[in-house]
């Protein structure tokens, strides 16, 4: 099932994300290296690339964790320079490493963080509910973080950075280490998330992925090697999957550079 | 503010969750305070001395029998002369050599004046000066009494009514002393409230200190750091179940100090409890402070002991900070322990009100403010 | 032999891992020296700088005199002259007068008249030393004005001559320093062990370390190696700074001295081995070493607290502290100039003490092995 129709039919809105020649070095190292790159209202879009090419740094200069050495990028309208707390308000976020509280609850995680983004009580206790009801994990509501399995643990965070109903997302590597089955689940987890309206920036290593999302780039060294829809892009590269062009893409990059 | 509130409550639960620490945070403050009270004293009982009498007259007799008499001393050996009392004083046996001249009583019926050696052991450290001030005391008092004794009076001038007739020999000055506030001399009265603050103070620094540094470690604070909390409310929510349970160790401490040490609760536990609650602030802020500045939780802990040791020897529980030489005293003015330590024992010993500790808290409240100030400034939710 | 090669490359790794930490390492070269220094002039028990409140209701030549008397002392510092004692509650509670001297009215009649003239010395007995040596020194300028007056004739005096063995100086960071140097060692060699062995536990590279093929034992001796480094350096430090900056005569042998030191010091780290096999977590570490170093160290070891005033129970315990006995053992070096043989039995509790924690430990570490 491809993404289709979220933004179909709607009148051209600002985009959620705009970002241009945003680049990030770190002493003589360029992690993110001029990325230009708008991600439309409502999408889903996949930001894929291998371990190591920026991708994470990418994501934290776009939700305020990081700041850019040069470039300009807007999400959700806000300026990531100037208005960086603006854009937090308005956004969720699922780190790599899981960050939940591992010693507290599920049901405290979830309203530690209702009330940080300042839902009022009822509505932690509605969504709380509503929320595992979806996940089916009920009857672990009283026990510690620690202590659910990883697949669980994965979905509870998405969900958190779900609760406050933000306009965009960002997911960073969230299908790392889950089994076939739970991925499978957490991708129709994000169309139900886009089907709500809400954009949905995802950060993938598994390049079978990417023929989920609406549109895709692959981050080779620090630089996009394509940007388009799946489609659009295999056919750029002739290749018959977006492994395919990947492997291209990596092997085109000049050597002792890219992907580790 | 709400925010706050929440992420407040979710420490004390992580808190909470850990036995351990919470055992450790519950006890070691009230155990350290009952063992510690009772070894943090200056009093001499029981000294061991040697005694080398060459003079053995009823006069050396009597002087040497104040001695045994005091409580202070014991002694362990007469000698007749020198050389054992100093292979003892070498050997530790003895920590007091009282060495009386051959013509001690002869000298001082003739001059009015007479010397006696005292030989004290110095590897005692502080013991030694101590042991010194109370020998010499113990001779001074004889000397007075014996002046009544051997030295009638030659004036008999008759008194007015009011006045008491003039006894024979008696001094010309009389001299009436009182200590306030501590009249039985007890050490522990003025150890307490000090032990107290000391205890609770290190160890909740040193909680906050690792906090933050924690989260940086498991990866949580990233998560924080992506929501709209602000800056100040994530330094006040940090703060805030440290401070309650900093309050909350002082008040037991008072109470046990009160009921098994006997501490006096002279002023205004109101006013305590006041002062505690600023002083608390500037105590934890700091160690917040650290936190945001260090990586990791050991680094924290390293720096933040650092700053707990130095505290502690210069916050005058230990020695009095009007003994230290003047460079060091204003250093002491940066250490809030040293003004809160100053203020309990002010308000609990000597009953002191809002205006007498007003100076020092002053100091606290400002410190407080500005320390908080620093933390909530050093502590960033993006990297630069 | 493998296993010997991996024991050096874990203590490689362990040098470099504190070589790179700036922060700890700064901390660690930087506490002691900087410890000794100010403590070592800080930690004063003499009284001077006496805040003197007179309350003289009608001065006349006598009062005036005596009054002269105590600003002459050097001891006192008159911070208030006051014609009534109503004020003086208030500047005792705030620190403002340590000590009072209340004269009489009429006070030089009496005097002259032969009738015993009365004067009070109130002392803030808070702290019950400096307000039994405050009255002391006040007693005594009275009774030397008051010899004066009436001549030899009058008083009987006994004057203590007082030879300080071992210290004849007199100074009192010669009384503290070998104490100081207990307490600065013990501090960062148990912390530094507890908390940098619970860190691998919590960061889980500990049971990469425990499946490889070093034993325990050589685990254990790899990290605390580098630390015992690092303390042999704080006692050069720590030695050098008595001798230096305080001047504290080391009348012994300093071999003899670096040696206890290294002993202490690996005690020291023993009971950080023991604390950090105890636990998983870092926080309890701290604390745990907080609560068996800190403050025990100072009140219990007879650095500042004579072991002699302290209640048969506490003094009892103290014999469990190494500290106390460090401290013996540098006091009898540095002040007295004994060597071995003299100290051969504190020298023998210490290394009983390290068997017995390395034992312990090592025995707890086997058990973790989960």
């Amino acid at each position: 099932m491809t993404g289709e129709g979220a933004g179909e039919g709607k009148p051209t809105a600002a985009p959620a994300i705009d970002a241009r020649d945003l680049t990030r070095t770190f002493g003589a190292f360029t992690a993110v290296d001029h990325i230009t790159f708008t991600v439309r209202a409502g999408e889903v879009f996949g930001f894929l690339g291998a371990n190591g090419a920026g991708k994470t740094t990418a994501i934290r200069m776009l939700t305020g964790l990081l700041a850019p050495t040069s470039g300009e990028a807007r999400v959700a309208g806000y300026d990531v320079y100037t208005q960086a707390e603006a854009i937090k308000r308005n956004i969720g976020y699922m780190s790599q490493k899981f960050s939940l509280y591992e010693d507290l609850t599920v049901r405290e995680n979830v309203r530690l963080y209702g009330g940080i983004y300042d839902l009022s009580s009822r509505e932690i206790r509605e969504r709380t509910h509503r929320m595992l009801h979806r996940l089916g994990i009920e009857q672990v509501a009283g026990e510690r973080v620690g202590a659910i399995p990883l697949g669980w643990k994965q979905k509870l965070a998405f969900s958190v950075a779900l609760l406050h109903e933000p306009k965009i997302v960002f997911l960073d590597e969230p299908t790392g280490g889950v089994d076939p089955i739970t991925r499978r689940q957490f991708w129709e987890m994000i169309y139900d998330a886009a089907a709500a309206g809400t954009t949905v920036f995802v950060t993938t290593h598994y390049m079978d992925e990417a023929e989920y999302c609406d549109r895709i780039s692959i981050m080779v060294a620090g630089r996009i090697g394509a940007i388009g829809t799946p489609a659009e892009v295999k056919h750029q590269f002739g290749a018959n999957s977006v492994d395919e062009v990947f492997v291209r893409l990596a092997r085109s990059d000049t050597p002792g550079r890219g992907a580790a | 503010m709400r925010r706050i509130l929440f992420l407040a409550r979710a420490e004390v639960l992580h808190i909470v969750r850990d036995r351990a620490t919470l055992a450790q945070v519950l006890l070691i403050p009230m155990v350290q305070l009952l063992v510690l009270a009772n070894a943090a004293t200056f009093q001499i009982r029981d000294t061991p001395m040697d005694v080398v009498d060459l003079d053995r007259t009823s006069t050396s007799r009597m002087l040497v029998s104040h001695f045994a008499a005091s409580g202070n001393f014991r002694i362990v050996e007469r000698s007749a002369s020198y050389a054992p009392a100093n292979a003892d004083l070498l050997s530790g046996k003895a920590t007091l050599v009282l060495a009386i001249p051959a013509d001690f009583e002869r000298t001082l019926v003739r001059d009015g004046t007479a010397p006696v050696q005292l030989v004290l052991n110095a590897e005692k450290g502080a013991a030694a000066g101590i042991v010194q001030f109370y020998a010499s005391r113990i001779i001074q008092a004889y000397g007075a009494e014996l002046g009544a004794q051997l030295r009638p009076t030659l004036r008999t001038v008759r008194a007015s009514a009011e006045e008491p007739a003039p006894v024979r020999g008696a001094p010309l000055i009389d001299v009436r002393t009182r200590g306030w506030y501590n009249p039985t001399l007890d050490y522990r009265h003025y150890m307490v409230p000090g032990i107290l603050v000391v205890v609770v103070t290190i160890i909740c620094t040193l909680l906050t200190a690792q906090n933050i540094a924690r989260e940086k470690e498991l990866g949580t604070l990233e998560q924080l750091n992506v929501t709209p909390i602000t800056r100040g409310q994530f330094i006040a929510a940090k703060l805030l179940p440290f401070w309650v349970l900093g309050l909350l160790e002082l008040a037991m401490g008072v109470a046990i100090g009160w009921a098994v040490f006997g501490m006096p609760v002279r002023g205004s536990l109101l006013l305590l409890g006041g002062v505690a609650a600023v002083y608390l602030v500037a105590a934890l802020a700091l160690g917040l402070w650290i936190s945001t500045m260090v990586e990791t939780q050991q680094q924290a802990m390293f720096v933040t002991f650092f700053v707990m040791v130095i505290y502690l020897l210069m916050s005058g529980l230990f020695t009095p900070v009007d003994s230290m030489p003047r460079w060091v005293q204003l250093l002491a003015e940066l250490n809030p322990v040293k003004h809160f330590v100053l203020i309990a024992r002010a308000v609990l010993v000597k009953g002191a009100g809002p205006a007498d500790i007003a100076q020092p808290f002053l100091i606290l409240a400002v410190y407080g403010a500005v320390v908080f100030w620093l933390a909530v400034r050093q502590y960033r939710k993006r990297s630069a | 032999m493998r296993a010997l090669g991996g024991f050096v490359g874990l203590l490689r790794k362990e040098g470099y891992h504190i070589l790179r930490d700036r922060r700890t390492l700064a901390v660690l070269i930087v506490m002691p020296i900087v410890q000794v220094v100010l403590f070592g002039y800080a930690i004063r028990t003499d009284v001077e700088n006496v805040r003197l409140a007179i309350v003289d209701p009608a001065p006349d030549y006598a009062t005036l005199a005596l009054r002269d008397r105590f600003t002459a002392a050097g001891v006192f510092r008159t911070v208030a002259v006051l014609p009534g004692a109503g004020e003086l509650d208030r500047l005792f509670r705030s620190g403002a007068a340590q000590e009072a001297v209340l004269f009489e009215p009429g006070f030089a009649n009496h005097i002259a008249r032969g009738t015993p003239a009365r004067v009070a010395i109130i002392t803030d007995a808070t702290d019950p030393n400096t307000g039994s040596a405050m009255q002391s020194f006040a007693a005594a300028v009275i009774q030397s004005w008051e010899r004066e007056r009436a001549g030899a004739v009058r008083a009987i005096r006994i004057t203590p001559q007082v030879r300080m063995r071992f210290n004849p100086t007199r100074e009192s960071s010669n009384l503290f320093i070998p104490g100081l140097m207990a307490f600065v060692l013990t501090i960062i060699s148990t912390l530094m062990t507890a908390i940098s062995l619970t860190r691998e536990k919590e960061t889980g590279t500990m049971e990469v370390l425990l499946v490889s093929p070093l034993r325990p034992a050589q685990i254990i001796v790899g990290k605390v190696l580098p630390y015992l480094a690092i303390g042999f350096v704080s006692i050069l430090t720590v030695v050098a700074e008595a001798r230096l900056v305080f001047h504290v005569p080391l009348r012994g042998s300093v071999l003899l001295l670096l040696a206890e030191g290294l002993l202490f010091i690996l005690t020291s780290l023993a009971l950080g081995i023991l604390i950090s096999a105890r636990t998983s977590s870092q926080r309890v570490a701290m604390m745990g070493a907080l609560a068996g170093t800190m403050l025990p160290s100072v009140l219990l070891s007879g650095f500042i607290f004579p072991i002699e005033s302290m209640p048969r129970v506490l003094q009892w315990f103290s014999n469990v502290m190494p500290a106390k006995w460090f401290v013996i053992i540098a006091r009898g070096i540095m002040l007295k100039g004994v060597g071995l043989g003299v100290l051969w039995p504190e020298t023998l509790i210490l290394l009983a003490m390290t068997l017995v924690l390395l034992a312990a430990s090592t025995r707890s570490f086997h058990v973790r092995l989960d």
